[in-house]
């Protein structure tokens, strides 16, 4: 926003309305940097008897002020503005996933095309992407409108077509969605917003077709050629709408737009801002991972190529059950170290989802729990995976030299041993009682390769820090440096595969604090301790068939940073070979208390 | 720091001034007034949806540009359309050789685009009606899209259910609240009922209860491996209602052995022969709906009406059920809420309370993982 003055900024206040909770942080100068200071908690306001989000929203900061011991709303219950002395703030910023999100349905011509750059425009700008509509998705077209009247999107994002190219098979979705009059989720009063980023010839000819009870804006087309997205537009006029239709019918969200200083982001879109920031800034390649009760977001950035994905039934309470379905009881339990009756944890697993809000009391228990999350976390990776590829239908010149290249368009972006940074949020991760079984759940679901640092967003900080990256990058970037990351530390683990008690590397750590050398067989885990602010350099002489990065067998000099756990060698291999491994790796982390373990 | 705390509970009440919406999901007519007495079965709002739509692609159908299909279009927009009309006919070669396209749909022709060639035919309007639901008197009657209505009722919320709205008398096939309702407690004399068990509910009792024609069954528990026989997949997420499996189950505690609490039995055992209203439909995600039972009384019976609060707050003395192992299903009475956050044999730390159970044993639970009864 123009009239803040990013020199004269000491004080920032940011809220993120989620569906059962808003969370309050305060920001503050601090011996001129950014630190966050304070933060306060309530129950979300947005549903009936209160209906009006501002409650929670003000329930929140007040416990926020309590605790700074600053006045943050004055008497008229707004917030204070700016700051002067010890009362109010320069900047109040706001995310929002209250009320179920943005749900959107996508539509495109050719599903691995604009079809598929449609749906990872609405998902980088945070939405749940209900549906995908597209002329070759084996769907006949009565079938599409009754999946399109059935669904009740918040809003339709339709692509089609490079520049230049088909206008027809454009025009005939228009034509599916038009006559489908989907339901959208605010009532009757509401016109659904439908964004045209497709062939910039067709949108005359969209507009003549979807006229009634829509309101159409065009934007410029987000595959202008088959070789380049262009997803900003679109993503552009995803939150502007977002603002203006959707959040507008949540109750009390026209209080709270008027209140803010930059528009309101949805959550997720928030959280791919902060790491596609970080991501640019020092250079490097992160994936993050958010796991709910309902669901599971993972975001990466490779190459500078930001993806986000969310896995809609994989969550730790409302979708436990169906990730039990999904995985299949027999891999959960082969994370399992203790013994359990199958047909009582089923039981137990739908208990869960009917009360989603309990938690695990005893130690098989928590056990089963994390079993389960290394499941959901292993899934829907495994559908990011699929998700970020390159760009499909692309023709390339291919030459003599990849006459044995199996490369094609299309492959994953996301490569475990390029990745430098693995963060996690959500409840089962951030809420663990030991940082250890942090640590290890990230690395047996995500199975990075060579070199990685691990980190857990302390607080579910992202989201604000997101919005926080719109006005104010400086403070943002200082503050998720400082506060918002808590290291764990770093692994190294070898990519490949031997058998169980074979030799996989050799390794020599030098540190201010830690020196220490030895041999690694395939199965073996050992955890140095490396603490917070400690570097060590490890060097690593991987086996025949063993790599850290640098090819199969060959040497490999890193720095690394500690953390609260330290740092990790896995020399299980990859891909991880679970069986009969469990109980020593219990052991070499000392994840669960002793006695656990026969 | 009080010792107070919120938690969620289900209500159970014999005797509550229940109010219900019942809204049309588009614009529609209303059909009663404010003060009129419905029975549960009586229609109170209806509409019409826009019916199907079925697209036909007249270009290819008679091989031809989009352009040239307006002009060869026999009906415009807006006509109506039965089976076996003409759609459209090509002029063909000096009037020979020409095609035609005959609608196998009837509605009304909604558009010709000379675009895409597409012709796009609505079908009939699709009727929706609203049912009263809970017999008792129109209070409010929402402009265009329903009312609200009023009765005073015994009302028991469950846990989980699969299936929607549907009536009957009650129907006791248990002994006591700790009974398992198996197949011999169903018997040909309960068609029509809303079957209440006691503990756990078998699939064959199910089966069995389905077979005779049961409106509904209830019960305290049901096993995971039961329900998934009996709808035939695994749930993934506890969103239901629309499940069309011939019978609304209700469940009142959760999965597994398990029996119905003792006030809720005898609550229902005591409504023996009254006219129900049940609903198994439940979606466990923000703004949470549980299963219900509701049974209307009579306006002149005696009793005090509760209130309507569906959660209360933590307090000495307050009746709880615990909802998570190792003590799942137990009840008591809160004993001591200690404000200081306590190490769980999890290894978290977490806010707790300690239960006196009815058996006189105490025991430390944390607090997310009770449940208040209502009283």
């Amino acid at each position: 926003m123009s009239r803040i003055d990013p020199d004269r900024v000491q004080v920032i206040l940011a809220t993120d309305c989620g569906s059962t909770t808003t969370k309050a942080i305060l920001i503050q100068k601090i011996d001129g940097v950014f630190r966050q200071t304070h933060r306060g908690e309530a129950p979300t306001t947005v549903e009936e008897p209160f209906a009006d989000v501002t409650m929670g929203v003000l329930n929140a900061v007040t416990e926020t002020q309590e605790l700074a011991g600053r006045r943050l709303i004055d008497a008229d219950g707004r917030i204070i503005q700016p700051a002067s002395g010890d009362e109010g703030c320069d900047i109040y910023i706001s995310t929002s996933s209250a009320g179920g999100g943005l749900q959107m349905m996508v539509a495109g011509v050719i599903r691995q095309m604009t079809a598929e750059s449609a749906k990872r425009a609405a998902l980088g700008a945070g939405a749940i992407v209900m549906d995908v509509i597209a002329a070759n998705d084996k769907r006949r077209p009565h079938e599409q409108i009754q999946r399109i009247r059935e669904l009740r999107p918040d809003m339709i994002l339709v692509s089609g077509g490079v520049d230049g190219g088909t206008t027809t098979h454009v025009v005939r979705l228009a034509e599916l969605i038009a006559p489908a009059k989907p339901r959208p989720r605010f009532g009757s009063e509401y016109t659904l917003p439908i964004i045209y980023a497709g062939n910039a010839d067709a949108a005359p000819l969209v507009a003549d077709v979807i006229t009634d009870g829509f309101d159409l804006t065009v934007v410029d087309n987000l595959r202008p050629v088959l070789e380049r997205e262009n997803l900003g537009p679109a993503r552009d006029a995803i939150h502007d709408l977002f603002l203006e239709h959707v959040m507008a019918h949540a109750p009390g969200y026209d209080k709270l737009i008027q209140w803010t200083d930059a528009p309101i982001m949805p959550t997720p879109g928030a959280v791919g801002n902060i790491l596609e920031t970080i991501a640019r800034e020092r250079g490097i390649n992160v994936v993050g991972v958010d796991i709910g009760g309902a669901t599971t977001d993972v975001f990466s950035v490779f190459d500078g190529v930001f993806n986000r994905t969310v896995s809609a039934n994989l969550g730790m309470s409302y979708s436990i059950s169906n990730v039990c379905a999904e995985a299949g009881m027999d891999n959960i339990l082969r994370w399992v170290h203790i013994p359990m009756d199958a047909r009582e944890l089923r039981n137990r697993v739908k208990n869960k989802m009917i009360r989603p809000t309990t938690i695990p009391q005893s130690l098989e228990a928590l056990v089963f729990e994390q079993a389960v999350a290394r499941e959901a976390l292993r899934l829907a990776y495994l559908q990011h995976k699929e998700f970020a590829t390159t760009l499909k239908g692309v023709q390339r010149q291919r030459t003599v030299g990849d006459t044995f290249s199996q490369e094609s368009s299309g492959e994953t972006i996301v490569d475990n041993m390029a990745l430098n940074l693995l963060v996690a949020s959500g409840g089962v991760l951030s809420h663990a009682p030991s940082m250890r079984q942090t640590a290890m759940l990230l690395i047996d679901a995500f199975e990075p390769e060579g070199f990685t640092t691990l980190a857990k967003d302390s607080i579910f900080m992202m989201p604000h820090l997101g919005v926080l990256a719109e006005v104010h990058p400086q403070a943002s970037v200082e503050v998720f440096e400082r506060d918002c990351l808590i290291h764990l530390g770093a692994v190294a683990a070898a990519a490949g595969s031997g058998k169980p008690g074979q030799a996989c590397f050799r390794y020599q750590v030098r540190g201010d604090t830690l020196e220490a050398s030895g041999e690694m067989r395939v199965g073996d885990m050992k955890l140095y301790p490396l603490g917070l602010g400690e570097t060590a350099r490890v060097a690593i002489q991987p086996e025949r068939g063993f790599d850290f990065g640098a090819g199969p067998g060959r040497a490999v000099e890193r720095d690394v940073e500690g953390g609260t756990v330290g740092l990790i060698l896995d020399a299980r291999g990859r891909p991880l070979q679970v069986e009969g491994g469990v109980e020593g790796w219990v052991r070499a982390l000392e994840l669960y208390p002793e006695g656990s373990v026969a | 720091m009080t010792a107070r705390a919120y938690t969620p509970g289900l209500k159970v009440s014999a005797r509550t001034r229940h109010r219900v919406r019942r809204i049309l999901p588009i614009a529609g007519d209303v059909l009663v007034q404010a003060g009129d007495a419905v029975q549960a079965r009586q229609a109170v709002a209806h509409a019409f949806m826009p019916g199907d739509v079925t697209p036909i692609n007249m270009a290819n159908l008679l091989s031809m540009p989009p352009t040239d299909v307006p002009d060869c279009m026999l009906k415009k927009e807006g006509d109506r359309i039965d089976v076996g009309d003409v759609l459209a006919r090509t002029p063909g070669i000096f009037g020979l050789f020409r095609s035609e396209h005959t609608s196998t749909v009837s509605g009304t022709l909604e558009s010709i685009s000379a675009v895409t060639g597409q012709v796009i035919v609505r079908g009939e309007p699709l009727g929706v009606e609203v049912r009263a639901y809970l017999a008792g008197r129109v209070a409010e009657i929402v402009p265009n899209e329903g009312c609200v209505i009023e009765a005073d009722a015994a009302f028991v919320q469950g846990i989980f259910g699969i299936g929607g709205e549907a009536f009957g008398p009650i129907r006791r096939a248990a002994a006591d609240h700790a009974d398992p309702l198996t197949e011999d407690r169903i018997t040909p004399d309960m068609e029509g009922a809303v079957i209440v068990g006691g503990a756990r509910m078998t699939e064959a009792a199910i089966e069995r209860a389905r077979a005779v024609g049961a409106s509904a069954i209830v019960s305290g528990g049901i096993d995971d491996a039961d329900i998934r026989a009996f709808l035939g997949y695994d749930l993934g997420v506890a969103i239901t209602g629309s499940e069309n499996v011939g019978l609304t189950l209700i469940i009142t505690e959760g999965f597994g052995d398990i029996a119905m609490a003792q006030r809720t039995f005898d609550l229902l055992a005591s409504l023996e022969g009254r006219e129900a209203a049940v609903n198994g439909a439940t979606q466990i995600r923000a703004g949470v709906m549980r299963p219900e039972i509701v049974v209307p009384l009579p306006d002149d019976a005696a009793g005090e009406t509760a209130g309507t609060s569906d959660a209360g707050f933590l307090e000495t003395g307050a009746p709880v059920r615990i909802i998570r192992d190792p003590h799942f299903g137990r009840i008591g009475a809160v004993g001591a809420l200690p404000a200081e956050l306590h190490v769980l044999e999890s290894g978290s730390k977490a806010r707790v309370l300690e239960v006196r159970l009815d058996s006189g044993e105490s025991v430390i639970i944390p607090r997310a993982n009770v449940e208040l009864i209502e009283q």
